[in-house]
């Protein structure tokens, strides 16, 4: 990428650090986040793939960054067939289609604060696509700024994409490694609401039930619900020492030890894996993406209320 | 604040209703069914639903102004629906909707149809309408978390034309938490 310094982008106008605020640049790995003012600037730039992933799946049609491309984290990230992540071969022609080279930097937004562009973000990671980032705010951000969108789908010259292997060992934890964790009372956070949390619900509120037949938590889980981290008037991560105060503070998260976050089927606590990992540099966490709807399935395992 | 037009009654809202499906619904809304089951193509869905968002027209003044009274907004919907049914003496039923949430989309795009379909009915045909019909036609374009909103329209409709003809709806459990 022209002028490029780490992590490969361009340093617009005085730098890219400029143009963050001094709590982004205290964040353990701050150039993981990038502003709605600097992708403005480069929205043109063809070493960068713009990618939408949202819940709501009409939004993406009904207009989207200039130029960026759709992730359905159903479709596209999910095996049609098992409940299990696609593999290597889909990955890369997912990649191939959206013209992405593993030199391809991809800023990663949609709604929801964001909730859904880190669940694709960390699907990515399982592949090792570190060339990654998340736009602060989202869409949430964007559209309240007033900047352009528009609703055409932009295609992209068809790339070649050598994937490696999915490597799930040390992004994803399945049931057997939560098992391990509870036994040894390792650090698990569930960040599923409060009434999820208790067993009150089985499901988040507004949402339907999909099919948990026990409630209550894991074990030993901390209680940290995922949009705690967020601004919820522009959908931006919180600062680093509201962040420390909300994690480590209040809840005795301990980053020197691994962490486990669980939500319900993984997409909420993919977002808290990102801001424990990137936001406060903890070393070592992992996304159960089987969480509650495995869990709370599964006979035998041991439950909390 | 809520107002009523000349000659026009507002009904007040109060919750949802039950979901029971009925045999029939009136011809303009079953035309739209029909219609929409005729889509394999979520792409193709997801455009004509898109198009009815953008036909979206907000409450007239004449009926309601920000901010927008509470009892009119529709429960557990996150794209912060209000709806209100005004009687004309005709004896029919108009629908308005406002949706707060920019991001919206599909709650408008219900709005408009069930503005379209039902407007200008008696409020005995407007009660006959089902929450079912949501998943008749956004299909697969709909979100988890839109789904139960959106039925919850359906079920505010429902009941403002079941409190126009002197009914006092059923409770809205039924409608807000499925299970």
């Amino acid at each position: 990428m022209p002028g490029a310094s780490s992590p490969g982008l361009r340093l617009p106008g005085g730098g890219y650090t400029s143009r963050m605020s001094t709590q982004a640049a205290a964040y353990a790995k701050p150039d993981i986040l990038v502003s709605t003012e600097w992708l403005a600037g480069e929205l043109q730039n063809p070493n960068i793939r713009v990618i939408e992933s949202n819940e709501d799946t009409l939004l993406y049609a009904s207009g989207h960054i200039p130029g960026a491309a759709h992730v359905d984290w159903t479709a596209d990230l999910n095996d049609q067939v098992r409940r299990d992540y696609i593999s290597r071969d889909g990955f890369e022609k997912l990649m191939s289609r959206l013209g992405v080279t593993p030199d391809t930097t991809i800023v990663f937004y949609g709604d929801k604060n964001n909730w859904w562009a880190c669940y694709a973000f960390w699907v990515f990671q399982l592949f090792g696509h570190t060339k990654a980032k998340v736009l602060n705010g989202g869409r949430l951000k964007w559209e309240k700024e007033g900047r352009p969108m528009n609703r055409e789908t932009p295609t992209f010259t068809a790339s070649t994409y050598k994937a490696p292997e999915r490597n799930d060992k040390a992004i994803r934890a399945f049931r057997e490694d939560v098992l391990k964790v509870v036994q040894e009372k390792g650090q698990l956070v569930d960040v599923r609401s409060p009434d999820e949390y208790s067993g009150k619900r089985l499901h988040m509120p507004d949402y339907p039930n999909e099919g948990a037949v026990r409630g209550g938590h894991i074990p030993g889980a901390k209680s940290v619900p995922w949009a705690k981290a967020i601004n919820p008037e522009d959908g931006t991560f919180k600062t680093v020492g509201e962040l420390r105060k909300l994690y480590q503070e209040e809840q005795g998260l301990d980053p020197a030890k691994p962490v486990t976050a669980y939500c319900r089927i993984g997409e909420r606590s993919s977002h808290t894996w990102f801001a424990l990992t990137y936001l406060l540099g903890f070393p070592n966490v992992r996304n159960y993406d089987g969480s509650w709807t495995e869990w709370g399935n599964s006979v035998g395992l041991p439950i909390e209320k | 604040m809520t107002r009523a037009p000349a000659g026009a009654e507002v009904i007040e809202n109060g919750g949802v209703s039950d979901s029971r499906t009925p045999t029939h619904y009136p011809e303009a809304l079953q035309d739209l069914l029909d219609t929409f089951a005729t889509f394999d193509d979520q792409a193709e869905r997801a455009q004509v639903l898109i198009s009815f968002s953008d036909s979206f027209k907000e409450v007239p003044k004449e009926v309601a102004t920000r901010p927008f009274p509470k009892d009119h907004l529709v429960p557990a919907c996150e794209s912060e629906a209000y709806v209100w049914a005004v009687m004309r003496p005709a004896g029919t039923m108009d629908l308005y909707f406002a949706v707060e949430n920019p991001s919206g989309i599909s709650a408008r795009a219900l709005a408009a149809m069930l503005t379209k379909t039902l407007s200008g009915l008696p409020p005995k045909e407007i009660a006959t309408v089902s929450p079912e019909i949501v998943e008749r036609l956004f299909r697969q374009n709909i979100s988890m978390g839109k789904g139960m909103g959106l039925m919850s329209m359906v079920g505010a409709v429902r009941t403002l034309a079941q409190r126009a003809q002197g009914i006092e709806p059923k409770p809205a459990s039924a409608i807000a938490c499925p299970e």
